[in-house]
């Protein structure tokens, strides 16, 4: 067995922190990317605009230079809202960004930008008729998006999601970059301490295959789930 | 009403254009000293990215090739190079590389009577090009783009119409022969979306080298904003300087595409 040297109980907190950091994040860059593909499917102009402003700007920039912005100018943005808020309306809040919001939120963000092709391209490729006939039960614009055309688009939306979730796992690594302390964090720290790279960082890099590992097989119950219905497996069921 | 509107909108661009010359007249962070350091941050990035793409393309031909092979002994260990590669993060891959040249020690093999000293890196003529960052961040970068390129290749090559391989066969060509003249050149062609895609994520994925002291354009605006503490200047000027090097990279494969790919583009 391999010594830890006493770094293993916080080798697994390390790990802990990613898979929290991964799971919110990814969380936040569903939402974010059903409100950028919305926007993007929109009527109006500037909504348009907006989210192509936006995924155009994530997509081109690095994801390390977009986290170092938003962490380090994130707090000083923050205090010039808060400020300007005291000295105009007297009002006196404050707000502290901790590293694992501010990673959550970074990657969220970044992902969102992603997120937002994904289900654009979903969303176009749901049937009219199913949403018509939706309309035609009476049903009010969020009954539609509830009832058929998010569990419609999921089908089409899955295979690029699976594929956003993995990269997103391996960007949570560049959280211990700006001193978040994941797993990575933990190993590099160890590895520097005691000069034993290889006995930190293949652990770690092992821990990435096993969740990767898991999520694939987690993905394909999903997408046993919102095919229900189409192909492999209503001609199995049948 | 409309030239009230005129008005208001003239306002905004005077106002506009105030608070940019308030923001250019007191600027003392884009000097000469610092726009050069960006400038051999760019250099920096250009060359490890241009390198380690040009590696990894050249290492990922015949890795594709045996990743497609019947035998399972070929194609084994090139799925589990690749999917280990893939699954891991970049930054895992840099750190082993780097602390594990820096920190590995020799040490002696016993064998009986003799021993047999194995050194360490910095006992080796290897040193000279390891000790700078450049070379250690670059084999990273190799091994990884060769990992996701060898993927993109393999599919492209399993994808092969039938037809061009039957005809290839009809007309007795071996097997070597049908991948040189038929397989390949149609395979590459049609990697090429995607290959784009990986020069872009290469790109991205160059930023992460300044974690090992390498100074790159992010380890250049790390500087200057430890140097004046002023982190939107700092990241949003990097920022836009990997914008135009990404549309770059888009608008030559999208040329590229557009000659290369022409007979698959459909009609009308």
């Amino acid at each position: 067995m391999i010594d830890l040297q006493g770094y293993g109980p916080s080798l697994l907190e390390g790990a802990w922190v990613t898979v929290q950091l991964a799971v919110l994040a990814q969380l936040l860059a569903i939402a974010l990317g059903l409100l950028t593909a919305t926007a993007k499917m929109s009527r109006s102009t500037p909504l348009r605009w907006l989210a192509t402003l936006y995924t155009t700007i994530i997509r081109g920039v690095p994801d390390i230079v977009l986290m170092l912005l938003l962490f380090f100018g994130g707090q000083i943005g923050i205090n010039m809202v808060t400020d300007w808020l005291y000295d105009s309306y007297d009002i006196d809040v404050f707000v502290n960004v901790d590293e694992f919001t501010a990673g959550v939120v970074t990657i969220g963000f970044i992902f969102g930008a992603y997120m937002g092709e994904t289900f654009r391209g979903a969303f176009m490729a749901v049937d009219a008729g199913q949403i018509e006939a939706g309309r035609a039960y009476g049903m009010n614009d969020w009954k539609v998006f509830k009832r058929i055309r998010f569990p419609l688009m999921m089908r089409h939306a899955l295979p690029g999601l699976g594929n956003n979730w993995m990269v997103l796992l391996k960007t949570t690594a560049l959280v211990s970059v700006i001193g978040l302390v994941d797993m990575v964090r933990v190993a590099s720290e160890a590895a520097k301490a005691t000069h034993e790279p290889f006995t930190f960082l293949l652990p770690v890099a092992a821990g990435y295959l096993l969740i990767a590992t898991v999520s694939e097989w987690g993905l394909a119950r999903l997408k046993k789930r919102y095919n229900a219905g189409f192909g492999e497996a209503s001609a199995w069921n049948n | 009403m409309e030239q009230l509107n005129d008005a208001g909108s003239s306002g905004v661009i005077t106002q506009l254009g105030q608070m940019l010359e308030d923001a250019l007249s007191d600027n003392y962070i884009f000097t000469a000293t610092t726009l050069w350091h960006y400038w051999e941050g760019l250099v920096t990035t250009v060359q490890l990215v241009c390198l380690a793409l040009l590696i990894g393309l050249i290492l990922a031909v015949p890795l594709a090739i045996m990743r497609g092979s019947r035998r399972r002994w070929v194609k084994m260990p090139v799925y589990l190079y690749t999917y280990v590669f893939r699954g891991t993060p970049l930054l895992i891959q840099l750190y082993l590389i780097y602390y594990g040249v820096v920190f590995f020690d020799g040490f002696d093999i016993s064998l009986g009577v003799t021993s047999v000293h194995v050194p360490s890196i910095q006992e080796t003529w290897l040193w000279d090009y390891f000790r700078d960052p450049f070379v250690p961040a670059l084999l990273a970068f190799v091994l990884n783009t060769a990992a996701y390129t060898t993927e993109i290749f393999h599919g492209a090559i399993q994808s092969t119409p039938k037809g061009e391989m039957e005809a290839a066969r009809a007309y007795g060509m071996s097997r070597g022969k049908m991948m040189r003249r038929i397989i390949l050149p149609s395979a590459f062609r049609r990697a090429l979306p995607a290959y784009g895609n990986e020069v872009i994520f290469m790109l991205h994925a160059s930023a992460i080298c300044s974690v090992v002291t390498l100074l790159d354009l992010t380890g250049a605006a790390r500087d200057i904003y430890a140097r004046f503490y002023a982190p939107f200047e700092a990241f949003l000027f990097v920022a836009a300087i990997y914008l135009c090097l990404t549309f770059t990279i888009i608008a030559i494969f999208r040329q590229l595409e557009k000659r290369l790919l022409a007979h698959l583009k459909p009609l009308s």
